[in-house]
């Protein structure tokens, strides 16, 4: 008996100190709010580092954290420093339910930023919103994180699945008149919602597959789309899966107009995955609401190319960088707008109030009744290996409004490169 | 029509690579009466050590030559280093020590390369010959069934034409006999783990640039079907492990062409329940095939 | 195998053993779970939200790594597929929850569909033996996703579903009451079990794992004695897995991949094969490593050695574990039991 209590006590001590705490350091500020002080805000994310997943999406993060190092060495906003905790989740929502809590409950993070992936964001939605945690510009396309009224505090960031869709649709209506379109995509929101938005501009599609990341073999998928004669193929694909189809398709000597959805379509990614095959991707059509990480001209994309250089390494510079900055520049915008004295609330109200412009060719979408993010989507081409923008921007809604060319112009950044209040 | 034939040509270059994964358990099983769970993990290993040298040279030969290399390495050095000083007399030590083997494995590697998927190159192009229209073989396919066909000549040889193959076969199968006309049982037993993990790894190569890419866990779910096709050839045959695997390979093929690919792994499952609970010895286990 | 494992292992309680005896070893169990309910209240008051957070995580854990305590260590079967079963108990949770919003009803739907499951792979089980069994669960393991994805209707495929949860009745914080419900999960099964190897069928168990032969001269009936065992482990799997669906409010494939019931395996050997404590200490195990690992991978700023830092420990320590001890898995089980009894 003795023994066994004295077993279940070592045990028991050995998971209170399984790691050592870190309680305490946040939440010392003048309003008690926590993971603010007078110089420094921390906030936290979780993120695919190691896993399947991790491919692409790894160099988000540090990215973002660059930005806010870049604005740190500038003084921070309101003269609080940004610190930004980065937790790997393997893509796995058990792990995000752990880390997320860590972040939350130890870590005691003032708000969330860009946490990344449909199933492994969806299941922290309930505990972010019991915690009242500010749930920023989740990093997928999902249509969940626009309910107002069920989480008031989760806001999107990417134009979601629908909207994309129908974009993409527009597109092949116009260029492709009376082609045989057709579809793959991934079995679950991503798939389906872009799907939705594909069929309410064109119509039926002629032939339609899924697929799953745990099966890497396309094969009868192409070959199904091939038998049916499809001339377009619009994708819903992560990185890996267009790479894989585009791969595969030529195996069978397959070559339709192929259009795929902006997060799996970065020119860089796709190719590294095609590796040798790579000039496969020539003409490709995808979408995308920021700037492209290849046009030197733009002024964001130099602005970034900068902090890239001065505090990410300089790190392969591709659109996840973009991304991943031109996030940390939206949280750093809201910063400014929620004032000197910080809160949850505070934040909150302001990314509610928008009007923020940005790196993005799209206005986003926040408001009182929409926590959706981007509004819309410019289309590319690849051409010598590079994606280009072609035609206008267009925005439109995830129910049936009409799909509208975009025309305002597009801002610079402030000449030091971090946005004013 | 069409797609049958297509289906038949890819499951059947898919099997080849099942049957020469195969041929790699039966190996050991016959040498040590252990189906190494490893196998999975030390072929991804050599593919990896390929990818290191192919990257750095720009051969990918050079890192072919390396794979197998790396894979003749593993094998003695798991069969000397671990196995040699498992306790035999349950048949679940082997199994969780090899499970142990594929955590060590799985996590060194992502310690060494990152979790990441990297594109491996392949020798030859994937793009298929067209015949009237219809998609029927690539260069690389004839070059898989090229290579396991080799492996099962030389195999096929060095067992039944060697003196080495004979020593072996002998080690295994009467251990003490062997050792009182001066086998060196243990050496063979080493010689074995080595052909294996080597065979195992020619597989790898082959297998892991028809997928998403290399990864820790690229061989996790060919091992499931290669074990799959040894149980089905019954794991004392080698020509049950060839033909197992074809056998699967196919029914992958079809089963993900004409119903669905995600209900393929099911189908795997199923065959390996019907085979288990039907024949445990599998279909080629006929009593000449368990004494040979 | 060698004949004093035998007499360890079918060793009856002699005949004349008194009457209080027999009721003390019973009483024994409740009186350990009885005080493991007390220490967790406690720990459930004083512990930090998060500390909480993975005391309940221990608790779900070890619904597992006990019943495949008995299955493994006792009855000498191995299972790879218990992550499968996980899975299976934690997606009948969730669709009962979702239909019902009951807690009890999906706890019992989880239990019922699960004991049909590992029936079904039990029966399957009890005629195999060693490598093929663990080839057979392996491909359990392996099929999870499969399944998820051909019935997407139902099971929504690699996304999951996300299980609807009434808040915490009162004012009781979300973390405490996650402790409450998953030790209480844990305490059950840990005595359920305890009670059961305790007895008859305990020692049937070890008569079958030591020599088949000899049990069916006794009378046990292998087969039966097998699958029994199979669903007992079964529903300790699917409690957990349900579990596992209350702590993250969600079920996806992604949850219990292969390496999940690789880690099971390892937890149950490094705590020590066929002990109830064992299964307790591989429990916490598979929470404090990863964490450690984790804490220790950051340090070092490596995002690589996070997660696989965790995979190389539990690889080593489990290839040392049956290299040390000799005779492997079985010995492991009997040197702790003998100790055990030796120590009271």
């Amino acid at each position: 008996m003795k023994r066994t209590a004295t077993t279940f006590v070592a045990a028991m001590v050995l998971l209170a100190a399984g790691c050592s705490s870190s309680d305490g350091d946040g939440g010392t500020g003048g309003a008690d709010v926590p993971g603010v002080t007078d110089s420094e805000v921390v906030i936290g994310t979780h993120m695919p580092l190691t896993g399947p997943a991790a491919a692409g999406y790894a160099s988000i993060s540090p990215a973002t954290k660059a930005y806010f190092d870049f604005v740190n060495a500038n003084g921070g906003v309101h003269g609080r420093k940004i610190t930004y905790k980065v937790k790997d989740d393997g893509y796995n929502p058990a792990n995000t339910q752990q880390v997320v809590r860590e972040l939350v409950l130890q870590d005691k993070v003032f708000a969330l930023i860009n946490g990344l992936g449909t199933p492994t964001h969806t299941g922290v939605l309930d505990f972010l919103k019991t915690n009242r945690v500010p749930d920023l510009f989740v990093a997928s396309g999902s249509r969940s994180w626009n309910q107002p009224e069920k989480y008031p505090n989760t806001f999107g960031f990417n134009p979601d699945y629908t909207v994309e869709g129908k974009i993409l649709g527009t597109y092949v209506k116009d260029e492709h008149a009376g082609k045989k379109v057709c579809f793959l995509g991934q079995d679950d929101d991503f798939g389906r919602d872009a799907l939705v938005g594909l069929e309410q501009v064109v119509g039926a599609v002629a032939a339609k597959q899924t697929y799953v990341t745990s099966n890497p073999n396309v094969g009868p998928q192409m070959g199904a789309l091939k038998g049916a004669g499809c001339e377009v193929v619009v994708l819903a694909t992560i990185p890996g899966f267009t790479a894989l189809s585009i791969g595969t398709a030529a195996k069978i000597a397959f070559k339709p107009q192929f259009v795929v959805s902006n997060v799996g379509a970065d020119p860089t990614t796709v190719g590294k995955a095609l590796g040798a095959a790579a000039p496969l991707m020539e003409g490709l059509v995808a979408a995308n609401y920021l700037p492209l990480s290849t046009d030197e001209a733009n002024p964001w994309i130099q602005l970034f190319k900068k902090v890239n250089t001065e505090h990410n390494g300089g790190a392969e510079f591709d659109n996840n960088v973009v991304y991943g900055m031109s996030v940390a520049y939206l949280f750093v915008q809201s910063l400014q707008a929620a004032g000197k004295d910080l809160t949850r609330d505070g934040i909150v109200e302001a990314v509610k109030k928008n009007g923020f412009q940005g790196p993005g060719l799209v206005p986003l979408r926040f408001s009182a009744t929409d926590h959706a993010g981007y509004g819309g989507t410019q289309l590319t081409r690849i051409e010598g290996g590079k994606a280009v923008f072609f035609g206008s921007a267009y925005t439109t809604d995830d129910k049936d409004g009409p799909v509208a060319p975009h025309t305002a112009t597009a801002v610079t950044p402030p000449s030091n490169g971090v946005p004013a209040a | 029509m069409s797609q049958f034939i297509y289906l038949t040509f890819d499951g059947l270059s898919r099997g080849a690579v099942y049957a020469a994964f195969a041929l790699s358990l039966v190996l050991i099983w016959r040498a040590a009466r252990i189906v190494n769970f490893a196998q999975g993990a030390m072929a991804v290993a050599a593919v990896y050590a390929a990818y290191s040298i192919t990257s750095a040279t720009g051969s990918y030969w050079l890192g072919f030559g390396v794979a197998l290399l790396a894979g003749l390495v593993l094998g003695v050095t798991v069969e000397r280093v671990v196995m040699r000083f498992v306790d035999h007399s349950s048949p679940l030590n082997g199994v969780v020590v090899a499970l142990g083997l594929v955590l060590v494995i799985q996590g060194v590697l992502g310690i060494i390369y990152g979790n990441e998927f990297r594109p491996v190159e392949t020798p030859f192009s994937r793009d298929a010959f067209e015949v009237g229209g219809v998609a029927m073989l690539s260069r690389y396919d004839l070059f898989v069934f090229a290579a396991v066909g080799a492996v099962v000549l030389v195999l096929t040889l060095l067992f039944t034409r060697t003196a080495i193959g004979l020593r072996m076969r002998a080690a295994a199968f009467a251990p003490d006999v062997s050792r009182l006309l001066g086998v060196s049982v243990g050496g063979m037993l080493t010689l074995g783990w080595a052909l294996a993990a080597a065979v195992g790894s020619l597989a790898g190569m082959l297998v892991v640039p028809t997928e998403l890419g290399l990864h820790p866990t690229a061989m996790d779910v060919v091992f499931v079907s290669a074990f799959t096709a040894a149980v089905v050839g019954g794991l004392d045959s080698p020509i049950g492990a060839v033909t197992g695997g074809l056998v699967v390979g196919l029914l992958l093929s079809y089963v993900s062409g004409y119903v669905e690919p995600t209900v393929a792994p099911m189908a795997v499952l199923l065959l390996l329940v019907v085979v288990l609970l039907g024949k445990p010895g599998g279909l080629f286990s006929s009593s000449r095939a368990r004494v040979a | 195998m060698t004949d004093m494992k035998t007499k360890v292992g079918t060793d009856p309680v002699p005949a004349s053993v008194s009457q209080k005896t027999r009721s003390g070893r019973r009483l024994a169990p409740v009186l350990i779970v009885v005080a493991g309910a007390i220490l967790i209240l406690i720990l459930s008051y004083t512990l930090p939200p998060f500390r909480n957070y993975q005391l309940a995580t221990v608790g779900a854990y070890l619904c597992v790594t006990a019943g495949l305590t008995v299955l493994t260590g006792l009855n000498g079967q191995l299972s790879l597929g218990h992550g499968a079963l996980m899975a299976t108990g934690a997606y009948a949770f969730t669709l009962a929850q979702n239909k019902w919003l009951s807690m009890p009803v999906s706890f019992v739907t989880a239990i019922v569909v699960t004991t049909l499951a590992g029936a079904v792979i039990g029966l399957a089980a009890a005629r195999l033996r060693g490598p093929y069994l663990a080839g057979l669960t392996l491909a359990v393991a392996i099929v999870v996703p499969s399944v998820t994805s051909t019935f997407d209707g139902t099971f929504n495929s690699d996304q999951g579903l996300s299980v609807m949860l009434d808040p915490p009745p009162g004012t009781i914080p979300m973390e405490r009451w996650q402790v409450w419900v998953c030790w209480a999960g844990a305490l059950l099964t840990v005595l359920t079990l305890a009670l059961l190897v305790r007895g008859r069928f305990g020692r049937q168990l070890r008569a079958v794992r030591d020599d088949e032969t000899a049990a069916k001269l006794a009378g046990i009936n292998i087969a039966r004695t097998q699958v029994l065992a199979f669903v007992v482990s079964a529903v300790g799997a699917g409690l957990s897995g349900a579990l596992f669906a209350v702590l993250a409010q969600s079920v996806s494939p992604g949850a219990f991949p292969l390496t999940l019931s690789l880690f099971l395996v390892m937890a149950i050997v490094i705590g020590g094969l066929g002990s109830l404590f064992g299964a307790l200490w591989g429990a916490v195990l598979l929470v404090a490593l990863p964490t450690f690992a984790q804490s220790i991978a950051e340090q070092t700023g490596s995002h690589r050695l996070e997660g696989n830092l965790a995979l190389v420990v539990f690889g080593v320590v489990l290839i040392v574990v049956m290299l040390a001890a000799p005779g492997g898995i079985a010995s492991t089980g009997n040197t702790l039991i003998r100790r055990f009894r030796r120590t009271r």
